[in-house]
């Protein structure tokens, strides 16, 4: 309980709503009041009882369809992650321990892959690809490890050079040793900080390239799709489509809240028991 | 050669070589499509005789390398090629957008970089108060916002509720330069809102970076005012660093554009990218996607070229 | 000099500076914790005459820095002056607010920073950061600034006085910008002048220079100085009155004679006798533990040599002490010996057996005889492994020893170097300076090594804890029979634990022997300007180096 107070009262928010949003997107069949593609009212009927957001371009359920988006962008998000996040860590790592012609080749291309701005490269690649979830988790996936491999690299090069490593390398321990025993407790509290903040750019790449189109196609619904299907409301006063894009930016602001948090406490070196 | 010509020329041929890059890595980028081109032209119907042709026309029988060469000696002497959806000339589309998304983004950076510089240098001067907590507080949150959910705020309270600008931005030629300033106001404040609050945190950390050299201390122990530490000697160690937040938050705003484009529906080249990209037509993807990739390389040297430039230790060599 | 009479019509009579019941405070943010206000000083009161020098004494935190620069009414970070008052010329200047504060500094009080090298815009030339206050306090017109500057500058020595000051600060020396940072104090004709730890951060012969030059601007001035240090032999060359401190209270204050010849508190004698060791020097054995022979060694691919031909020996249960400056190559010597630098020509022999000179070709045997020790401590030890962890590993490591027997080791070690079981469970950060290093002799130990490499490893740490750290690698050396390199730019430490030494300059040995041959005359031009260059606890020691000297330091 104690342990509970001591977190600041941002994060705390940052941390209920996360789970929320969470929780809404594992329960989505079983929370949802109505099905995904169910017409059950008028076009873009006002808050109700029985539609709690009211009903959207096509007379679905705003609720509803916002409980099945929370699942598909936040399962997009997370995948693209995670692929940017271990394709990222993994070669980072290695470059900083190994160097030598691996790091050279490496680091170059990724200053080559992070000359192109990332929404208009997924563009270019987005216009001769199929737009299938696989290649949407891909392209996000690949192209932001682009950051994650930076920062491992940084981190890790920067405690490579360490008196402690050296000292276990003058020891004899192995490479393993060195990399998971020596660097890698090191360098978890700039990585998982980076996580939240990686997962929040996946959920505004998604929903931006799903805004434009290109992303998740229809009848999936996913927040930035559902923006598209609704904006053409706004121009009448209709404010459907701004609930699937203030959802967005309240996960995004949570997990932030959160991230931050995560940071500030695990910045002091204070030994494993912060 | 005095060493900073040097430096600058090597940043120049640096960025040469990085943009020559960019265009083999675009090119390659559209080229791992299944099918190919000339079949999403024509649709799954197309003869075989009319497939043929097309390929013939488009010159897709030669390998990737003689087509990449083309498509390249065609962009160095201005020639984008042909859109394959309309069979317009590429260049003469992108012209007019180009000057249209230049005119935005200009308007737009005209007044968040001040703007930023001077939020930035207050959040300095009342460091830990009110204004500086607010201001963090508004980086998070912008770097947490997406731009449509800012853009169609905007629209909803400001064209819809109170009816003071156009929801859409619609521009011609011709156009009176008041009604143009009228039709990208709001565009032009979601930008300025998007890149703003970065801008200012990154300003505010060069500049408490800066303030927290020895070398303030020195000048406060000589007896000087806060106002002029900060003028004589804060300011010339802060411009390399302002300038780079600067330079980046330009960078980023030229991406912010395509999806502003869309909301306000901006004859931009945003726009023009997104459209072309649904319609799969890669000819103007490549051209546009290329551009893109030129105006945020160029950025990136110009910051760079400005840190050499602004450095002591290079401009005077031992 | 005739330009006291400008100063600021204050008393003439009584002390220039009189603080009395300084308290001074600060607010800490620990991680993790509410912030709490700590007391830096507690209730200090001290008087300054005019044209004297007060050097103000103490180990890290004994807020000599902080006192310092009270006189100036200046706090660093979250430090506040909380109470007592700080009468200068006559008027208590913490009630004269922020304007009066700023009329006094770079006007009545000057300051001179620890590293000048950053106390210096690199934006600016060095001549108009020198007369910047005189012009804004309108002591002087700018031709009338620069004469005065130039004139400084060549009482100082510096070289081309006329024209160093069209250069920026990156374009001299570290020795140089230190002595242009006392002139730019000096210009504006201060009454007092702080000078914060000015030559610590020089090499030990440049020190000797700019102490000189310091000294004498002094004296020709007739300028007040605070003089902070935590060498008491460098403050004893130049400050009239001691005052030593210790946790922010004062410990004693006294007349520089009788705080260095009758001490009369314990922790000042402490403090002087801080390098008296002893040490019976033993004599080389017939057979070397290591021996190098012709190594020379480079970095960048051979382009930058940095060990020229380097041959030394080493003998069981013995001390060689390597010492020279920075650049003089004697931490490369130790990369070398380590494989962590393979050397381009010569061999190195241990036991008998010639090593291999990668790191990589070593068999675990070798890396078990040879440890090492760094200079800092903290990051010589993994933030997220226990004591126990660290001290642990090389017994599971070499010994494969487990569970309780390992743990019964640990205990041992730790009461080796004089540590309690209490501290197995804790982590690196939660160890003072002193202890870390500690641990850090400990992990070495654990290997049961047959030599250990010790680089630079009490420069970091405070004179009495090394004091006490060089004292157990003593006794350490006694039980364990092991040998040690000792690499230092401290003579003062060679002197009390060498048993034979290497002086080297320029990646050579110029030097090499027993102890006591090394050290006796006749000396060759490097080893006479090193030693002449280690400050005695000696009034009037500094006249006679400066005299004595046959050659030129190579900071200038």
């Amino acid at each position: 309980m104690s342990e509970l107070r001591k977190i600041p009262i941002g994060a705390l928010i940052g941390l209920v709503f996360t789970a929320l949003f969470l929780l809404a997107a594992i329960l989505a069949p079983w929370i949802a009041p109505y099905g995904l593609g169910e017409t059950v009212g008028q076009v873009w009927e006002p808050s109700s009882a029985s539609f709690l957001l009211g009903t959207d371009n096509l007379g679905r359920d705003l609720l509803s369809r916002m409980i099945y988006g929370a699942r598909t962008t936040i399962f997009i998000a997370v995948l693209a992650t995670a692929l940017s996040f271990i394709l990222g860590s993994v070669l980072g790592f290695t470059a900083a321990v190994v160097g030598g012609w691996f790091d050279t080749t490496m680091s170059r291309f990724v200053d080559l892959l992070m000359a192109i701005p990332t929404l208009i490269f997924a563009l270019v690649v987005l216009s001769v690809l199929p737009t299938t979830l696989v290649t949407l988790i891909l392209v996000m996936g690949i192209l932001d490890s682009t950051r994650v491999y930076r920062l491992a690299r940084a981190v890790a090069a920067d405690i490579n050079i360490m008196d402690y490593v050296e000292a276990a390398k003058l020891r004899g321990e192995g490479t393993r040793w060195i990399i998971f025993r020596e660097i890698l407790p090191n360098a978890l509290s700039p990585l998982v900080s980076e996580l939240g903040l990686r997962f929040i750019y996946a959920v505004l790449f998604l929903s931006a390239l799903s805004f434009l189109g290109l992303g998740v196609q229809p009848p999936s619904a996913d927040w930035g799709g559902m923006v598209k299907e609704n904006k053409d409301g706004i121009v009448f006063g209709i404010p459907a489509a701004l609930i699937p894009a203030g959802a967005i930016a309240a996960l995004a602001i949570s997990v932030n809240l959160v991230a931050d948090w995560i940071l500030n406490r695990t910045t002091s070196l204070k030994g494993g028991r912060g | 050669m005095s060493p900073i010509v040097k430096l600058i020329a090597q940043r120049i041929a640096l960025g040469v070589l990085l943009l020559l890059a960019v265009s083999v890595l675009i090119f390659a980028g559209t080229q791992i499509l299944p099918g190919d081109v000339a079949q999403s032209i024509l649709g799954q119907s197309a003869t075989p005789q009319a497939l043929a042709n097309l390929r013939e026309e488009l010159g897709l029988n030669d390998p990737a390398y003689i087509r990449y060469l083309r498509w390249l000696g065609g962009v160095l002497t201005g020639d984008l090629g042909t859109a394959l959806s309309s069979r317009q000339d590429i260049a003469a589309s992108i012209w007019p957008r180009l000057k249209n998304t230049l005119f935005l983004a200009f308007w737009a950076a005209l007044v968040s970089v001040p703007l930023a510089i001077v939020l930035g240098l207050l959040a300095v001067r009342y460091r830990n108060g009110f204004v500086d907590k607010l201001i963090s507080g508004l980086a998070l949150a912008s770097t947490s916002l997406p731009e449509f959910f800012v853009g169609y705020l905007l629209v909803f309270f400001f064209a819809v509720k109170l009816q003071w600008f156009p929801g859409i931005s619609t521009v011609y030629d011709g156009m009176p330069f008041g009604q143009r300033m009228m039709a990208i106001a709001l565009p032009a404040t979601a930008l300025t809102l998007v890149v703003l609050a970065h801008m200012m945190r990154m300003t505010r950390a060069a500049i408490l970076n800066v303030m927290q050299s020895a070398y303030i201390e020195t000048a406060e122990l000589k007896g000087l005012r806060a106002f002029d530490i900060i003028r004589k000697h804060a300011f010339p160690n802060a411009i390399a660093p302002i300038v780079n937040v600067v330079m980046l938050n330009l960078a980023f705003l030229i991406v912010g554009v395509v999806v502003i484009e869309v909301i306000f529906v901006y004859p931009g080249m945003g726009q023009y990218l997104v459209d072309h990209v649904a319609k799969r037509d890669v000819p103007v993807v490549q051209a546009v996607g290329l551009i893109f990739a030129a105006v945020y390389i160029g950025l990136n040297m110009v910051a760079d070229i400005a840190a050499i430039l602004a450095n002591p230790r290079l401009r005077h060599p031992k | 000099m005739v330009a006291k009479a400008t100063a600021p019509k204050a008393a003439r009579t009584g002390p220039l500076l009189d603080i009395r019941n300084l308290r001074i405070e600060a607010t800490v943010y620990p991680p993790g914790e509410p912030p709490k206000t700590i007391t830096l000083v507690h209730d200090v009161s001290l008087t300054l005459e005019r044209g004297k020098v007060l050097g103000l004494i103490g180990e890290s935190g004994a807020g000599k820095s902080t006192i310092g620069l009270s006189s100036m009414g200046y706090g660093r970070g979250g430090v506040k002056i909380t109470g007592g008052e700080v009468v200068l010329n006559g008027r208590d200047i913490l009630k004269g607010g922020v304007g009066g504060l700023r009329r006094l500094r770079g006007r009545e009080v000057c300051y001179v920073a620890q590293s000048a090298a950053a106390a210096f815009n690199p934006a600016h030339r060095l001549m108009d950061q020198v007369v910047e206050a005189s012009l804004l306090h309108g002591v002087a017109s700018r031709a009338e600034a620069e004469r005065r500057a130039m004139a400084l500058f060549r009482k100082l020595s510096l070289p081309s006085p006329e024209t160093i000051g069209q250069r920026y600060p990156h374009q001299v020396s570290g020795g140089q910008l230190q002595r242009v940072m006392t002139a730019m104090a000096l210009c504006p004709e201060p009454d007092l002048i702080v000078f914060d730890e000015p030559t610590t951060a020089l090499d030990v012969t440049t020190q000797i220079d700019v102490l000189a030059a310091i000294k004498e601007a002094i004296r020709d001035t007739g300028v007040a100085a605070l003089y902070i240090t935590h060498d008491l032999a460098v403050v004893a060359q130049v400050a009239d009155e001691i005052m030593v401190l210790r946790h922010g209270r004062l410990v004693e204050w006294g007349g520089t004679r009788q705080i260095i010849k009758e001490p009369r508190q314990e922790y000042t004698n402490a403090l002087v006798s801080v390098h008296e060791i002893a040490h019976q020097e033993q004599q080389p054995g017939k057979t070397p533990a290591l021996s190098v022979k012709n190594v020379t060694a480079a970095y960048g691919g051979g382009h930058v040599k940095v060990l020229k031909n380097v041959s030394v020996d080493i003998f069981p249960g013995q001390t060689l002490a390597v010492v020279g400056e920075s650049g003089s190559g004697k931490s490369t010597l130790a990369r070398a010996i380590t494989g962590l630098l393979p050397p381009e020509q010569g061999s190195v022999t241990f036991a008998g057996r010639t090593l291999g000179n990668r790191l990589a070709d070593r068999p675990k045997e070798d890396l078990r005889q040879l440890q090492m020790i760094y200079q800092m401590a903290d990051v010589a030890m993994n933030p997220r492994q226990t004591v126990g962890t660290i001290i642990g590993r090389p017994l599971e490591f070499y010994f494969g020893l487990r569970g309780r027997e390992r743990d019964a080791k640990v205990a041992e070690l730790l009461d080796k170097i004089e540590m309690g079981k209490g501290f197995v469970d804790r982590y690196p950060a939660e160890l003072s300076g002193g202890q870390k290093q500690r641990v850090c002799i400990a992990r070495a130990l654990a290997a049961k090594p047959k030599l250990i490499i010790c680089d630079e490893v009490t420069s970091a740490l405070d004179p009495l804890v090394a004091n006490g750290i060089l004292k157990l690698l003593l006794d350490l050396q006694k039980e364990e029979e092991v040998a040690y390199l000792f690499i230092t730019h401290d003579l003062a430490t060679v002197r009390s634990i060498a048993d034979s030494i290497a002086v080297m300059y320029r990646g050579e040995v110029v030097r090499y022997g027993p102890k006591s041959q090394v050290l006796a005359p006749p000396f060759d031009a490097y080893t006479d300007l090193l030693l002449s260059s280690v400050p005695e606890m000696e009034i009037g020691w500094l006249e006679k180096a400066i005299k004595g000297r046959r050659m030129e330091s190579a900071g200038n």
